[in-house]
């Protein structure tokens, strides 16, 4: 029995961005118009006053009920350049501990004149949850819900790509590591199909890659020689302490051994293959040194890149 | 005690009468006397009905048999209550249910049991058979006194969704329980390969990066489950089956003339992991909903035999457990008056006529539990089910006489309306 309608949370009938929640099932006109608006926020980055006054007046809360100094750091930034007042709230475990549900801190948040709920947590669907609830014209941008999605980071990306790429329709991507765990992954998995990627490829060993994911539109390697034969752009993923040693991996040093990226490996990609990672690194487990900081990454223009397309995310959502 | 309606002469005249039992499925009469159905179409010599009820364009079924309905009384009365969910059976048509020891404290001693069933009695709705708990507060370190607890009125042992700590546990509870012939009621699930799961395994719980919970969770359960039996002589029923390999394995133990049963949740027989759509948690539900084909599997076997019953898996949740993170959520849905609707249209997409469909919710069912109800039978207690089977209905609180409002068919209409119900003879629901 097929019951819910697949009418969007995100998208409203008009076709505009009322949240944003996930890459998946947004238009490719949509991300394509998220990227030529956050072509423009580049250059008020380079200006010497780094400011507009587009969100002049309105009040955006960063409330990140998973800690994470960086993303924080990049929406705050990318909010101030818009003028906006930003107010950080790090409800951590604090909150919850305390007894107050998920919903209870967004509708506390929401009675202090809340325009727009930038959100992390740990749990996937949280951001699906909470912008279901809030008051209409309140927007939500969902910073990373579990293993599900961080969209930014995925249009950040997508940036990254076009930047250096120009086009999609004949690119050969590959994304390495724990998929299993990672919301960045999907998000650029959804993005890169709606974006007509031909080729996208997933590398890792069988115990980081989900079930059922050539569903997703991906093929799947466990041999990374052979995945990244040809790759215009090679996607590092970021490898959790946790996940290092134990039922999923052996061992760091084994997990660099056989996915690591090194030059080595990376020369069975194509010559002007670009090398991205969401950050932060760990270097010598997912990514060697000489590659992470060589002529190929393009790993810190993908930070500078997030703060212009997180502007052009919030001044959609926030002119609306 | 119950207060049979004691010489009170009653005949039900119009309906179109359904007996699964006997696969009778025409028009007459029943003849209910001093609580107990007397005749079927023929008055019997001499008798006078003090009320005639008419039910013309009605079904007259037995009531319903639910092998599982949370109740939640003793502990969870913020969830619902007694009262409040026996009215929800009989609303929807349930006359006899069986109920889980997972309740605080558990229903691991006599006490608790005769407190329960005394309690049910004098509300004087549904036929309530507690499930005692399997071992002492379902902490699956000591068994519970299965003796004493069956001579409370328990009539099977359960050990909830809660984990026994290994095989060694489950083979001596199998053992004891065989001892004196009590069935073991048990969950196909593997605490271990279910882990933290939320979501089948598969591409649903992929994308919206959901902990999985793959088929062999309940495989290798089953597995274990099978082979004790063999080493134990014990008698198990299987409570709640999700996949497609889970049916075939019980299928293989049954050909093997190995004493199981199993049922599967009203829910599983229409749902997939595809509805749970955009994190909707009123499709958090243990056992997860699985794969559409596994989906397909379970409705077959139904239909076929292979399993034994359909139950409402009735799960009163209350709002605040739901409306949080998926993961998060309470897993389970009201059920008790969605039985019915969902059974019958069950029936019609597999080709069955209601009398096939109606088996799996009431002797089926009532085999299962050993426990004499679920048919028209001459003799047995009058407790029957009124419905009108072109009645369409939308699912919606107000609708609902549970105090559980959460389900994964919330806003849907659904065929079928429980127009009467009687127990003993007695109407306890009437529209």
């Amino acid at each position: 029995m097929s019951m819910r309608s697949k009418a969007s949370l995100q998208v409203g009938p008009d076709g505009r961005l009322k949240h944003l929640l996930t890459t998946e099932g947004l238009p490719a006109e949509l991300i394509r118009h998220i990227l030529d608006s956050a072509d423009q926020f580049v250059s008020v980055s380079e200006r010497e006053v780094k400011k507009v006054p587009i969100l002049r007046g309105k009040s955006i809360f960063n409330v990140f009920f998973e800690s994470s100094t960086r993303t924080r750091t990049t929406f705050e930034i990318a909010a101030k350049r818009l003028s906006a007042d930003v107010i950080n709230l790090n409800v951590g475990v604090s909150s919850t501990s305390k007894g107050e549900t998920l919903l209870d801190t967004v509708f506390n948040l929401q009675a202090m004149d809340a325009d727009m709920f930038v959100v992390r947590h740990s749990q996937s669907g949280a951001a699906h949850l909470i912008a279901r609830h809030v008051k209409p014209g309140i927007a939500v941008i969902n910073a990373g819900d579990g293993r599900h999605a961080h969209p930014t980071q995925g249009l950040l990306d997508m940036y990254t790509i076009r930047h250096y790429k120009h086009d999609f329709s004949a690119l050969t991507v590959a994304i390495v590591g724990d998929v299993m765990h990672s919301r960045v992954a999907r998000s650029q998995v959804h993005a890169l199909k709606t974006l007509g990627v031909p080729d996208l490829r997933v590398i890792g060993p069988k115990t980081l890659i989900p079930a059922a994911v050539e569903r997703l539109g991906v093929r799947v390697f466990h041999d990374m020689n052979e995945g990244l034969r040809d790759c215009d752009v090679v996607i590092m993923l970021r490898l959790q302490n946790e996940r290092m040693n134990g039922a999923l991996l052996p061992s760091a040093g084994e997990f660099f051994k056989c996915y690591g990226l090194t030059a080595d490996k990376l020369a069975r990609a194509r010559p002007d293959a670009i090398v991205m990672h969401p950050g932060p690194m760990n270097r010598g487990v997912e990514i060697d040194s000489p590659v992470a900081d060589g002529r190929q990454s393009v790993i810190l223009p993908q930070v500078t890149f997030g703060i212009a397309v997180r502007m052009a995310v919030m001044s959609m959502l926030g002119s609306a | 005690m119950r207060s049979e309606a004691r010489g009170m002469r009653l005949q039900i005249a119009g309906a179109r009468v359904i007996d699964p039992a006997t696969e009778r499925d025409k028009p007459g009469s029943i003849f209910i006397d001093n609580g107990k159905i007397v005749a079927l179409d023929t008055a019997p010599d001499g008798f006078r009905a003090d009320e005639t009820i008419d039910a013309k364009g009605l079904i007259a079924c037995p009531g319903l048999v639910d092998l599982s309905a949370r109740l939640r009384e003793p502990g969870f009365e913020y969830k619902a209550t007694l009262e409040s969910e026996l009215l929800a059976a009989v609303a929807g048509g349930v006359t006899t249910l069986a109920c889980p020891p997972d309740t605080d404290p558990p229903l691991d001693e006599p006490g608790l049991v005769e407190m329960l069933t005394r309690r049910a009695a004098s509300l004087d709705l549904a036929r309530v058979h507690p499930l005692g708990a399997l071992t002492v507060g379902l902490k699956g370190a000591r068994l519970a006194e299965m003796a004493e607890l069956a001579e409370a009125g328990c009539v099977g042992f359960f050990q909830g969704s809660a984990a026994l700590p290994d095989p060694a546990m489950l083979l001596q509870a199998m053992r004891y329980a065989s001892t004196f012939g009590f069935t073991v009621w048990l969950r196909p699930q593997d605490a271990h390969l279910a882990s933290d799961g939320v979501a089948h395994e598969g591409e649903i719980a992929t994308r919206l990066g959901l902990a999985p919970i793959p088929v062999a969770a309940e495989t290798i359960a089953l597995a274990t489950i099978i082979e004790l039996m063999t080493a134990t002589g014990a008698r198990v029923h299987v409570a709640r089956l999700s996949s497609a390999a889970g049916v075939a394995l019980v299928a293989r133990a049954k050909a093997a003339g190995l004493p199981i049963t199993c049922d599967v949740g009203v829910h599983h027989l229409h749902l997939c992991d595809r509805d749970i759509g955009d994190f909707d948690a009123q499709c958090h539900l243990s056992p997860p909903l699985r794969d559409p084909a596994d989906r397909d599997a379970l409705a077959r076997a139904l239909a076929e035999g292979a399993i034994d019953a359909v139950c409402s898996d009735h799960t009163p949740v209350d709002d605040d457990a739901k409306q949080v993170p998926f993961a998060e959520a309470e897993p389970g849905a009201t059920g008790l008056e969605l039985l019915l609707p969902l059974t019958l249209q069950w029936g019609r997409q597999a080709g069955l006529a209601p009398v096939r469909s109606l088996a799996a919710a009431t002797c089926r069912a009532a085999r299962v539990l050993g426990v004499r109800a679920g048919t028209l039978a001459i003799g047995s207690p009058a407790d029957i089910c009124l419905f009108d089977p072109a009645r369409a209905w939308v699912v919606t609180p107000a609708a609902l006489a549970s105090q559980g409002k959460n389900t994964p068919f919330q806003g849907l209409e659904l065929t079928g309306r429980v127009m009467r119900t009687l127990v003993g003879g007695r109407t306890v629901h009437a529209v």
